[in-house]
């Protein structure tokens, strides 16, 4: 399978990272996939670059900025009113043709709904492979990037390759890489691109935009603490008791699949495969089996600690911490426990 | 209005099973379906036939099984149902799966009127890619909404359709023109069941047939494996973790094994118990 790379894709070099700004706002998978993609670019002995469109130049400045604090050599910034909202088909043209014109070799997205739109339109227009939702980025001994992801429902992983065509793409999910250091200071030099974009050409409108600024928008991926309740609970009452614990701890709450499909939580905080992967530094879950869609969205977990009544649950097979007992008495004994301890702290500083 | 559903055949993955040993799939007597995301596509679809006239059409690319799940979906309403099937198409990558549809398309836009709206799921619970839809809409120059939650509004004659799109963050609200396609998300429509008279019409209905000739498609290696940048190298079981759980005693009364069990979180990170104790002195 692997043929002499065709003459007019050898010209493609550095790594890129398809940088994600809605409202002003970095996504941090951006952040993420600098860390990455400088890995990448090391072994490769190339450089890695970020691109940044948007309609506010100061912004965009900054957010260059940003990218090279985060481990970029170069930013291809592309400043356009028209880019004032992600388009699809707006946003593929930038890229497209800053693909065409500087060729790199490797490019990454985030493998959120704005990056898998937009990474999906631009490897069918450029007629290149694309690796959705990968867990792993290497680079083989003959230079080709080697992306892994899971596949059947995470129960097996697969390694995929795109090896005779340019660029070799591939999206990463929020959470599955960990946030690199930042250097701050740490410059690197920006290249201007004009997307020459006419509005009245674009057929797609932007007529509104509808912030989920409610409080009640859980934001699981970027908790410190997480507290998920199961099946095992036994009932929608009972779930408050894991709102309740959370509460206490300052922590987001979250849940099993089989949560959503009963109405007990809503699919914004659905942990797993279909759902949220987390990286907090203490999971809690409590009367959740441990099943493998599961696991695949909290491994990344600092500490997982298991509180479920069957000592054989998968969940003990992957938990840090653990212990055998019945969620419904437990919860309650914790919460309390939790919350003399901070008073305790309290009224002792 | 003429609207076509892409439609994919997919293993009830609830019951997939890998082998304890071997870390293969067992797919022998595993169930499929239609993929759940795809349903909602359909539903939609069905929806504004029945307000604005006009006929579904859905298409599916897959072996000749798959012609189960065309005849599901005529029993849901769907007016005519297209398989496309060739041997040539196995191994298909999502660039490879969006040519081979988009030709398709096209033959569909020919044969029975060229469709105001393409829909499709918003990804699939097997290859869960959700490239494919963006992919056809790039193939065949369409203007594309992915992720759409609600139609708002379709306005027949200035040819317009708003809908509500789930962005990063919010949901946007944009109006576009057809031809569209569109990718949909779970909606909050209730979805209807198939009809007695309906699975009577289906289990008679003629399935249009389509191979690789079938609808002009001249250049084989554009399908199947040879059409398919990405390269599976290796399929393999994730590692298990070596350490073992520490199980908290589980002695005593609820109170008891709740401050053991914190006192072993804290044990293990200290960092946790910091981060909570200043939170709950900015708190308070
Ligand atoms: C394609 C696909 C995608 C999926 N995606 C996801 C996903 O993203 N996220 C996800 O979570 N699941 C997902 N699933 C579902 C997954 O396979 C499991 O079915 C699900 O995680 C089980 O949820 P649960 O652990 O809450 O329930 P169960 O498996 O029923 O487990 C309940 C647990 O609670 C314990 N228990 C019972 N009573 C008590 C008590 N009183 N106190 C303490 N413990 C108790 C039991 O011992 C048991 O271990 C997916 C499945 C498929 C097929
Ligand atoms: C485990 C696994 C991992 C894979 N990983 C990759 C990968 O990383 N990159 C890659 O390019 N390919 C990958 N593939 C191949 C890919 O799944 C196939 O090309 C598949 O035919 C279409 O992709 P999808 O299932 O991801 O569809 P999605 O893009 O998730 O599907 C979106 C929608 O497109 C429509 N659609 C999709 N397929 C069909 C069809 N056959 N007939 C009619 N409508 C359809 C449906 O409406 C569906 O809801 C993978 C396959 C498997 C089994």
């Amino acid at each position: 399978t692997r043929k002499e790379l065709p003459e007019h894709f050898k010209a493609y070099k550095h790594v890129w990272v398809a940088v994600e700004i809605e409202h002003g706002q970095i996504h941090s998978v951006s952040f993420e996939l600098l860390g990455e993609g400088r890995k990448l670019a090391d072994k490769r002995g190339v450089e890695l670059a970020a691109v940044v469109m948007g309609d506010d130049r100061a912004r965009l400045e900054e957010a260059a900025k940003e990218c090279f604090e985060f481990g970029a050599d170069c930013v291809y910034l592309a400043c356009d009113p028209a880019l004032v909202h992600y388009r699809n088909e707006t946003a593929t043209n930038v890229l497209t043709d800053l693909v065409n014109t500087y060729k790199p070799e490797i490019l990454l997205l985030g493998a959120t709904n704005l990056g898998r739109d937009l990474a999906g339109s631009v490897a069918t227009t450029l007629k290149t492979g694309l690796t959705a939702d990968s867990t792993e980025l290497e680079i083989d001994e003959e230079g080709s990037l080697a992306a892994t992801r899971p596949t059947f429902g995470g129960s097996l992983l697969c390694t995929i390759f795109t090896l005779n065509f340019r660029p070799q793409m591939a999206t990463v999910r929020p959470r599955v890489m960990p946030m690199p250091e930042r250097d701050p200071g740490r410059t690197g030099r920006i290249v201007e691109f004009d997307p020459q974009i006419v509005e009245d050409d674009i057929v797609t409108k932007v007529l509104d935009f509808i912030a989920d600024r409610d409080s009640d928008k859980a934001n699981l991926p970027y908790a410190d603490i997480v507290v998920a309740g199961g099946l095992g609970l036994g009932s929608e009452e009972n779930f408050q008791l894991v709102k309740r614990l959370a509460e206490v701890m300052g922590a987001e709450y979250g849940g099993s699949r089989p949560l959503v499909q009963k109405g007990w939580i809503t699919a914004d905080r659905q942990i797993g495969q279909t759902g949220k992967t987390i990286r907090p530094k203490l999971y809690i879950a409590a009367g959740i089996s441990g099943a493998i869609q599961h696991r695949v969205g909290v491994e990344g977990a600092d500490m997982i600690v298991a509180i479920n009544t069957d000592p054989k649950a998968p969940i003990f097979e992957f938990a840090h911490l653990g212990i055998v007992a019945d969620a419904v008495t437990l919860l309650p004994a914790l919460t309390q426990a939790f919350s003399a301890r901070l008073r305790i702290n309290r009224l002792a500083s | 209005m003429h609207i076509v559903v892409c439609i994919k055949q997919v293993p009830d993955s609830a019951q997939i099973r890998v082998h304890p040993v071997t870390n293969t799939i067992m797919r022998q007597g595993v169930p499929t379906i239609i993929n759940p995301y795809d349903l909602f596509a359909l539903e939609e679809a069905l929806r504004l036939r029945d307000k604005f006239g006009g006929e579904v059409t859905v298409l599916t690319m897959g072996p000749p099984t798959a012609v189960e799940s065309l005849r599901k979906a005529l029993t849901f309403g769907a007016d005519r149902a297209v398989l496309l099937t060739d041997r040539y198409f196995a191994g298909s990558d999502t660039l490879a799966t969006s040519f081979a549809l988009s030709m398709a398309l096209k033959k569909i836009g020919a044969e029975f009127g060229d469709p105001a709206i393409i829909f499709t799921g918003k990804q699939t619970i097997d290859g869960d890619t959700a490239q494919v839809g963006p992919g056809i809409a790039k193939r065949l120059d369409r203007n594309q909404l992915t992720y759409v939650s609600k139609i708002v509004e379709t306005d027949l004659v200035n040819r317009t359709i708003t809908v509500e799109r789930r962005a990063e963050g919010g949901v946007q609200v944009l109006q576009s023109r057809f031809p569209v396609l569109i990718t949909m998300l779970e909606a909050t429509n209730e979805m209807r069941r198939g009809s007695v008279e309906n699975a009577l019409k289906a289990a008679r209905a003629e399935v249009v047939t389509w191979n690789a000739e079938a609808v002009g498609i001249e250049d084989l290696t554009q399908c199947g494996l040879r059409g398919s940048p990405t390269i599976v190298k290796k399929v393999f079981a994730p590692g298990g973790r070596t350490d073992e759980v520490q199980l908290v005693d589980n002695e005593g009364n609820p109170e008891a094994r709740a401050n053991a069990l914190i006192d072993a979180i804290f044990a293990r990170s200290p960092d946790v118990e910091k981060d909570l104790f200043d939170q709950a002195a900015h708190h308070f």
